[in-house]
């Protein structure tokens, strides 16, 4: 039995790491419940982009919130620097969806048009640039490559570092971080919550899900609803190489420290210990089509990885009207949102409700509304 | 730190970085290095710390090397041939090379 926490965050991966830190921010004792080495952990096997182009067609809200996130990334970076003295790596130079085909770009020109023509949409800007305007910018290009989307507001993150970087944070700022506490069942008693565990009761005057995929079994047991899809995706990379690729592209970018990543691909399969050679064969081989002097470069690793997915993709955050005090986070893009679950998420779980303002769109209430024509 | 038991045979000749050494058919181009007194093959991609060939074997990816003007080769697996160009590999590779 363990004294009573604040707040007890379930997930140790970014969403619940970036929770847990802006938590002890704003002065809550907070414990971060992890599981152990064996967890399916998606913080660990993302693609680290901070990316806004795309997002939110079906749910407007959405690109607004990640625009938000986007914008306050720099910052957030900033103050994790201040706080442990470790880089990120934050880059925000613009990124590309690169097109092989006509067909190709015309489809992404007519899906940036229906998100951007949606009502009440966040403004931005998101170019088609021919062949000749992307080799501007990315002298590499290939001829097959028709032509791209180019947004500003696009960029990456050293991913593995932000979840080191979290967890020093967390560390000095007290939280107690409890590993191989796979949260079995949660109750709430005399005001407070019970989460019980293999090491033990932890026991909280508030909890914040944050367990990605395993948000869907979690949520049922205060209240909530978290329906979730998962998805797996394979990550091809190559050795460090020196700097030639300025600009992230969705399934291509050079990482700080020289790696290419190769990535993108969606599979049904939710086993995160197979590989199938067909899709990263077919991974690499657009991407030596986008850059040809990628084609005798060595491949140094490969794996697959879980998406956190919801089941519409969009994000959930709600609160539980059955047990207050009760919250779910359930994104796919941890990175990119992460500033947003540190720096405005985490204050409002801080104050006891979420504002409905900024986070009403994302309720799983609407999956109980049904789909029009 | 190397010298050969036998001098006999030692007819080929390649060059590293531009400098002309003397190797024996059969030789690979790791030992062939170590033996004309080569010692660094090649400076780390991030830290840039010195490498030497180590595992001999194909394992450690250690004797990474650039030859005939492609990068990242290991020098321990590649058998020399006469008027091969090596040339060390100081930090990352360049992509197209």
């Amino acid at each position: 039995m363990k004294d009573g926490f604040d707040v007890a965050v379930v997930g140790g991966g970014l969403v619940g790491a970036a929770t847990a830190w802006g938590l002890a921010r704003e002065g809550c004792r907070v414990a971060l419940l992890d599981e152990g080495d064996r967890a399916v952990r998606a913080s660990r096997g993302n693609f680290a982009l901070v990316w806004v182009q795309s997002k939110g067609l079906g749910l407007a809200p959405y690109a607004g919130w990640t625009v938000r996130s986007s914008n306050a990334w720099g910052g957030f970076a900033d103050l994790l620097k201040q706080e442990t003295g470790l880089d990120v790596c934050f880059q925000r130079p613009g990124g590309f969806h690169l097109a092989l085909s006509e067909k190709e770009l015309e489809t992404r020109a007519n899906t940036l048009k229906r998100l951007h023509n949606q009502p009440d949409i966040v403004e931005y800007k998101t170019e088609i640039l021919e062949h000749s305007e992307v080799a501007k910018m990315l002298p590499d290009i290939g001829r097959e490559v028709v032509g791209g989307s180019y947004c500003p507001l696009d960029g990456h993150v050293n991913s593995l570092r932000l979840l080191r970087t979290l967890h020093t944070a967390l560390n000095a700022r007290g939280v107690a971080y409890l590993p191989s506490h796979r949260v079995e069942n949660i109750s709430k008693e005399g005001g407070e919550f019970r989460l019980a565990t293999p090491q033990g009761e932890v026991r909280a005057s508030r909890v914040a899900l944050a367990a990605g995929n395993a948000n869907m079994r979690l949520a049922p047991m205060v209240g909530l609803e978290a329906p979730m899809l998962p998805e797996r995706g394979q990550i091809v990379v190559t050795e460090r190489l020196r700097p030639f690729l300025n600009h992230p592209v969705v399934t291509l970018r050079q990482t700080d420290e020289g790696t290419v990543m190769i990535g993108d691909s969606k599979e049904e399969s939710t086993d995160p210990s197979g590989l199938t050679l067909g899709v990263s064969a077919t991974e690499a081989e657009r991407a030596v089509r986008m850059f040809p002097l990628l084609a005798n470069v060595n491949v140094v690793r490969t794996w697959s990885a879980i998406r956190v997915m919801t089941k519409d993709g969009f994000p959930i955050y709600d609160e539980s009207e059955t047990h207050p005090g009760a919250f779910v986070l359930c994104c796919h893009s941890g990175v990119t949102l992460c500033a947003n679950h540190a720096l405005t998420v985490a204050p409002m779980i801080a104050r006891g409700a979420l504002d409905k303002a900024l986070v009403a769109p994302f309720s799983a209430r609407r999956f109980h509304v049904p789909a029009a024509g | 730190m190397f010298r050969r038991l036998d001098d006999s045979g030692v007819t080929l000749s390649l060059t590293v970085d531009g400098k002309p050494i003397r190797a024996r058919s059969g030789d690979s181009v790791a030992a062939a290095m170590l033996a004309a007194g080569i010692e660094r093959c090649r400076a780390t991609p991030v830290s840039e710390a010195p490498r030497a060939p180590y595992c001999l074997m194909g394992v450690c990816f250690d004797c990474l090397v650039t030859i005939d003007g492609v990068g990242s080769r290991q020098a321990c697996l590649v058998p020399v041939r006469d008027g091969m160009a090596v040339e060390t590999q100081l930090g990352k590779r360049q992509a197209g090379r």
